[in-house]
């Protein structure tokens, strides 16, 4: 399907889901669908990254996204180094230039960067040589997370263009929001966000979606209902008033689930908030909830970035 | 005293008055004694200094009315002889100060301290602002009379808008027996609180986080509210919305004794400069919409806007070189001020001595100066201005320390020839002839 000497996708860096051509994401999606049957392989090991260099760099804690990416470069076979850079480090005066200055000098071959602020992997992948992955920055862009929903989307559903996909809970702080919105629409989807006011960003719907506040509503005749996190220090009036009144408008049930299609698929960035975001019978109902795929997607996910994006580098080496 | 200057073949431009002429003119110990097409080079006193203008314009120094150095506390980022040099080198002949240094300036001393410093510097008139309450804390006034008394031209906490209404009140009360010029940053802190760029849709496609238009006329609403209650003084600082703009407008028309600026940054550029999270375009109040933008320039052109300043505010790379909320607020201004605001004259939006006015006499009548005109007994702050010459901001063309211009790689029609304070030239274009 894909020309070996002519990648599809020929960029340095994975910053985001924003400017991605949809035969790219395709592309990408492609690579991922075969790494997952490598995956269920008993013998998972491939030797694509051989000799590699991968630095996980998380200025921002995040257990499941790092060791997602850490199993997909080691299955990959490139060695894999995990920093974490403690908030104090930062605060001690180190900037983020001299970080993607000392790094340069460790001769990585991939950065797969967290950052808490919007735009920072941008900042730091101007700096650096080698390429870089952006794994979450602020409240921009998470992109291989909208990969994997997409890739657990398409396996589930075949396809995403013409479906309705109904994204619920904090979008104004998500990057997950935000990538999976740019994905969606690239993709041909009809997206929906549901949320109470406080949580929807200014003039969201330039970013071609429809903001919808009545959950009920929101869910009507969706194929997917995307649930976020809501962070708790959001959750004790700033936002919304309390926990058991967001749950009362915001939480997805089994009740509200009824006006969503009748085949709607469920999923979850994690870690849930059950009784928040979320009923555990509804996150453990497994007809519905695809939470665990998208677990295993992401792994393939990050092994068809990381692979993409040393394809050139392997090429000339 | 320096030498007489007699500047001949120019096309003399008095903004204040309207005044448009052929002509020459005659400066001695500082002051303009005779202008006007009688003046010729045979009038030259002996010993005068002879500038032949080829028909450029020449004008009123520019009197600026907000600008930020880095002294005292922050001597890395402009020093007075760098920021007064990019002043001249604009055609800025005087600047009003602000005051939020470290210490800030809310103490007679400290006025001195600025008076002093510009005196070494010799380049450009400053004239300190200071602090309108103590320590810029927003809470206990500061001494306004001592203060004005020690030099102070106008009150402010500068970057810091005054939140508290009764605090507000007050300043504006007391300010009044004084005739003093209260200058409000207008921005209500507790809605602009985390913003880092304006609110909408650009700021929610880079997930940053936005500080609404509304924050702007909030306050302006508020504070014409106690300056009716009140009387007194009060200036804007910096208008950058449309809804700002029709608020002072309205408020203009009922007689109230208010007066406002914007930036040509607020005046050219637009939240679009934020893409890729450029910090050189992250300032206080931030960049907004094209329609904020338009109707900013709309207030300019029919005079609710009385002045343009610079709002200079210098920053070093390394608070600049940060993720875009990490990094500084804060553009410099003092020399692209002239040229900058000129683009507006190129592309018609306003006429050329309209403009002017409001670079020179304008912001020299809110402040009181005696400076922004070109007239007999005047002091002889000029600007030999070549409308046609042009020029590129770069790194390299920047007397200020700091680098950080939203103008970079610009080029702009209109460039000073040669900046002349109380008659003595302090600045010549490198390659004027």
């Amino acid at each position: 399907m894909v020309l070996a000497n002519e990648p599809v996708f020929a960029r340095q860096h994975l910053l985001g889901i924003e400017g991605l051509e949809a035969a790219e994401i395709e592309h990408l999606l492609d690579l991922a669908a075969g790494f997952v049957e490598l995956n269920r392989r008993s013998e998972k090991k491939l030797q694509l990254l051989r000799g590699r260099t991968l630095i996980n760099l998380f200025f921002e804690p995040s257990t499941r996204t790092q060791t997602s990416f850490e199993l997909a470069g080691k299955r990959l076979g490139a060695d894999v180094v995990n920093m974490a850079v403690a908030r104090s480090s930062v605060v001690k005066g180190e900037t983020l230039i001299d970080t993607a200055m000392t790094l340069n000098a460790m001769h990585p071959d991939l950065l797969v960067v967290r950052h808490p602020e919007s735009g920072a992997v941008a900042l730091l992948a101007r700096h650096v040589r080698c390429a870089v992955v952006n794994a979450g920055d602020g409240t921009h862009e998470h992109p291989t997370q909208a990969l994997l929903d997409a890739l657990t989307i398409r396996r589930r559903k075949g396809r995403i263009a013409g479906l309705t996909v109904a994204i619920c809970g904090d979008i104004l702080h998500s990057r997950v929001a935000r990538s999976n919105i740019l994905l969606l629409r690239t993709m041909g989807a009809r997206v929906r966000v549901v949320a109470p006011p406080t949580l929807l960003p200014a003039a969201v719907e330039s970013l071609g979606v429809e903001a919808v506040t009545d959950m009920r509503r929101g869910l009507e005749g969706a194929d997917i209902v995307m649930m976020l996190r809501l962070q708790s220090e959001r959750m004790q009036g700033s936002l919304v008033p309390s926990v058991r009144e967001y749950f009362h408008f915001f939480g997805l049930t089994h009740e509200k689930l009824e006006a969503a299609s009748p085949d709607a698929m469920i999923m979850h960035p994690g870690p849930m908030n059950r009784g928040v975001e979320i009923d555990g019978p509804v996150a453990d109902d497994i007809n519905r909830s695809a939470i665990l795929d998208q677990v295993e997607m992401g792994v393939a996910v990050r092994m068809a970035v990381l692979d993409a994006l040393t394809r050139r580098l392997r090429a000339t080496s | 005293m320096s030498r007489p200057l007699l500047v001949v073949n120019a096309r003399l431009l008095d903004p204040g008055s309207g005044f448009d002429q052929r002509g020459g003119l005659l400066a001695v110990d500082g002051r303009i004694v005779e202008l006007g097409p009688q003046v010729t080079g045979a009038l030259a006193p002996p010993g005068t200094e002879l500038v032949d203008a080829r028909g450029r314009c020449l004008v009123p120094g520019l009197v600026d009315l907000r600008a930020g150095f880095g002294e005292p506390g922050a001597e890395h980022k402009e020093r007075f002889e760098s920021g007064c040099l990019a002043a001249v080198a604009g055609g800025v002949t005087s600047l009003a100060l602000l005051p939020d240094t470290d210490p800030p300036i809310d103490d007679p001393a400290m006025v001195e301290f600025v008076a002093r410093r510009a005196r070494r510097a010799k380049l450009a008139k400053v004239y300190p602002q200071a602090a309108l309450t103590r320590r810029l804390e927003g809470r206990e006034l500061a001494e306004l009379g001592l203060l004005k008394a020690a030099g102070a031209v106008a009150f402010t906490d500068g970057f810091r808008a005054v939140a508290d209404a009764r605090v507000m009140r007050r300043a504006l009360a007391y300010a009044s027996m004084l005739d003093a010029l209260i200058v409000q940053h207008p921005e209500e802190p507790s809605l602009a609180q985390g913003g880092v760029m304006n609110e909408g849709p650009v700021a929610t496609r880079l997930g940053l986080a936005g500080i609404p238009a509304a924050a702007e006329v909030i306050t302006i609403e508020r504070d014409l509210r106690l300056l009716e209650l009140t009387g007194g003084r009060l200036h804007f600082a910096h208008v950058s919305t449309g809804a700002a703009v029709a608020a002072i407008r309205v408020a203009k028309a009922r007689g109230l004794r208010v007066t406002c600026d914007t930036t040509p940054h607020h005046l050219l550029l637009t939240e679009a400069e934020v893409e890729g999270y450029r910090t050189f375009a992250k300032v206080s109040p931030p960049l907004r919409s094209e329609a904020d933008r338009q109707a900013v320039v709309e207030g300019l052109v029919d005079g609710t806007i009385d002045a343009i300043a610079s709002d200079h505010c210098p920053q070093d790379q390394e608070s600049k070189r940060q993720p875009f909320a990490q990094a500084a607020f804060g553009v410099i201004g003092l020399q692209t001020l002239l040229s900058a605001s000129l683009e507006l004259v190129v592309s018609g939006r306003i006429g050329l001595s309209d403009l002017l006015r409001r670079l020179t006499s304008a912001p020299a009548t809110i402040l009181g100066l005696e400076a922004g005109r070109l007239a007999k007994g005047a002091p002889a702050d000029l600007v030999l201005l070549d409308l046609e010459a042009s020029w590129t901001v770069t790194e390299k063309s920047l007397f200020s320390l700091a680098k950080n211009t939203p103008f970079e790689g610009r080029t702009f029609r209109g460039k000073v020839i040669r900046t002349v304070v109380d008659g003595r030239t302090v600045y010549t274009a490198e390659d004027a002839s």
